[in-house]
């Protein structure tokens, strides 16, 4: 009889949706509370957004351990950046340290989507979206996770994204203001909600801008 | 000479064949269900006392309720051995914690992480703890009800389950859990699911315990049966409506 082998995934996804958006002097970083599995949804309350430094959030979904494990690792570290620098780090700082945690791991990776938001050093929204693995670039805005694929042709219609190719490079950040940008992120999550099983019972969005940082939450279907 | 094709399993062996003897890849003995929930004055929790051999129902008296520490409770589905296990490394940290003998104890917030970041290093070596376990407790007032999966994922609610729980309980309790619950209304909601998970999980058995943990301390019942309704007519005459079955 030929040998079991074995029959478990050190994977498993536990949904959920995350956007970020950059505008002018300001960041909007939301994501679901819902976190399932398979057919199941395991709670409703779970966030998936953690703020890393005074002006950098993190939002991930994907496997909910390793999203946990790679935030405690980031938090880790920066803390370590604090009692060496005596300052906080910078969010592009933040989003390169991202990148080479998650490479880190190239040969067994963290499962985790992420979104990175904040603001740079000159007080502008800023966002960077990742892969699994660290590869990432600076956006203007950003979708990931299971209703990312509903919510990103959405935003590229709506925030009127510039061309990348174009030259000399046109800043993606909208002109929105705080409030409309808001809004518009409400009206994703209502509508990846609509279509997208993992998605839903509540958005959780921070906003982060020159006075600090503020959480809303915004209720959303349930089934 | 090494004949390299004779040695070189047929099937996917990314993870070594030699190497397996050395990890879990089938748990053995297991505990099917856990379900804990929050009341008034504490929170309660409930599972059978089966240990299931593959489809045999061998052992009818495992205790899968056990207190940790002054406040806390841990009660667990999967491989018994490995639940045993982890009480050896329960009982170690609760150990090393009384011995500070400070006057501060481990509550269920730091037992529960420190299970999680067990459970998930050890499914990073590929050799997981194959448990779902339910951590739940009080302390200074403050109750706390978590779980973790034997691949780390993890949270807390205000009820959770384990297994089969998560699809016949948690809708249950979804729908009629509520923050003031009484001892009694506790219980009763409890058995409400044991009963379900009774009538439809196979790995069930009709002997459970119920564990409480207050502010005053940790008790669990004695075993004891649900009463069960096997009273319908379609389970009375089976066959009526299906001419020529037997």
């Amino acid at each position: 009889m030929p040998k079991q082998q074995a029959n478990w995934s050190p994977y498993d996804n536990n949904g959920g949706t995350c956007v970020a958006i950059a505008g002018a002097d300001y960041c909007v970083i939301a994501a679901d509370t819902r976190m399932s599995t398979g057919y199941s949804i395991l709670t409703r309350d779970y966030s998936k957004i953690i703020q890393l430094a005074d002006k950098s959030v993190m939002a991930s979904s994907g496997f909910q351990a390793d999203v946990r494990a790679l935030q405690k690792v980031l938090a880790a570290r920066h803390l370590l950046y604090q009692h060496q620098h005596n300052k906080q780090m910078s969010c592009p700082a933040m989003a390169q340290l991202l990148s080479n945690t998650l490479y880190f791991k190239r040969f067994f990776p963290y499962y985790s989507f992420n979104v990175l938001g904040g603001l740079d050093s000159e007080g502008k929204g800023c966002v960077f979206t990742y892969d699994a693995v660290g590869s990432y670039e600076r956006v203007g805005y950003s979708a990931q996770g299971s209703g990312a694929t509903l919510i990103t042709p959405f935003l590229d219609n709506q925030l009127k994204s510039p061309s990348p190719l174009l030259l000399p490079a046109k800043d993606a950040v909208t002109p929105l203001s705080e409030i409309e940008a808001i809004d518009l992120v409400k009206t994703c999550f209502a509508s990846a909600t609509e279509r997208d099983i993992y998605t839903g019972d509540k958005v959780e969005m921070l906003v982060l801008n020159a006075s600090g940082i503020r959480r809303e939450f915004m209720e959303l279907r349930k089934d | 000479m090494m004949n390299l094709a004779d040695s070189a399993p047929a099937t996917n062996n990314m993870l070594g064949s030699e190497a397996d003897s050395q990890r879990t890849l089938y748990p053995y003995v297991t505990g099917t269900s856990v379900i804990g929930i929050k009341y008034k004055d504490g929170l309660l929790f409930a599972a059978d006392m089966g240990g299931s051999y593959g489809s045999t129902l061998r052992y009818k008296s495992v205790e899968r309720l056990k207190s940790v520490g002054k406040h806390s409770v841990i009660g667990a589905s999967g491989e018994i051995s490995d639940f045993q296990e982890i009480m050896r490394y329960l009982d170690e940290l609760i150990l090393f914690d009384n011995m500070w003998d400070d006057g501060n104890s481990l509550g269920p917030k730091e037992v529960h992480n420190y299970l999680t970041r067990v459970m998930y290093n050890r499914r990073n070596k590929f050799n997981p703890l194959w448990n779902s376990l339910v951590l739940g407790g009080i302390k200074n007032g403050k109750k706390y009800l978590g779980t973790v999966s034997m691949i780390g994922v993890h949270y807390e609610d205000d009820h959770v389950a384990t297994g089969f729980g998560n699809h016949l309980a948690r809708p249950i309790l979804r729908d009629e859990w509520h923050e003031n619950l009484t001892y009694e209304e506790g219980v009763k909601l409890l058995e409400k699911c044991m009963r379900v998970l009774l009538y439809r999980d196979r790995s069930a058995v009709n002997k459970l315990q119920i564990a409480k943990i207050t502010e005053e301390g940790f008790t669990v019942s004695e075993p004891y049966s649900l009463k069960t309704s096997w009273d319908f007519n379609a389970f009375k005459n089976p066959t009526l409506d299906a001419e020529g079955s037997w």
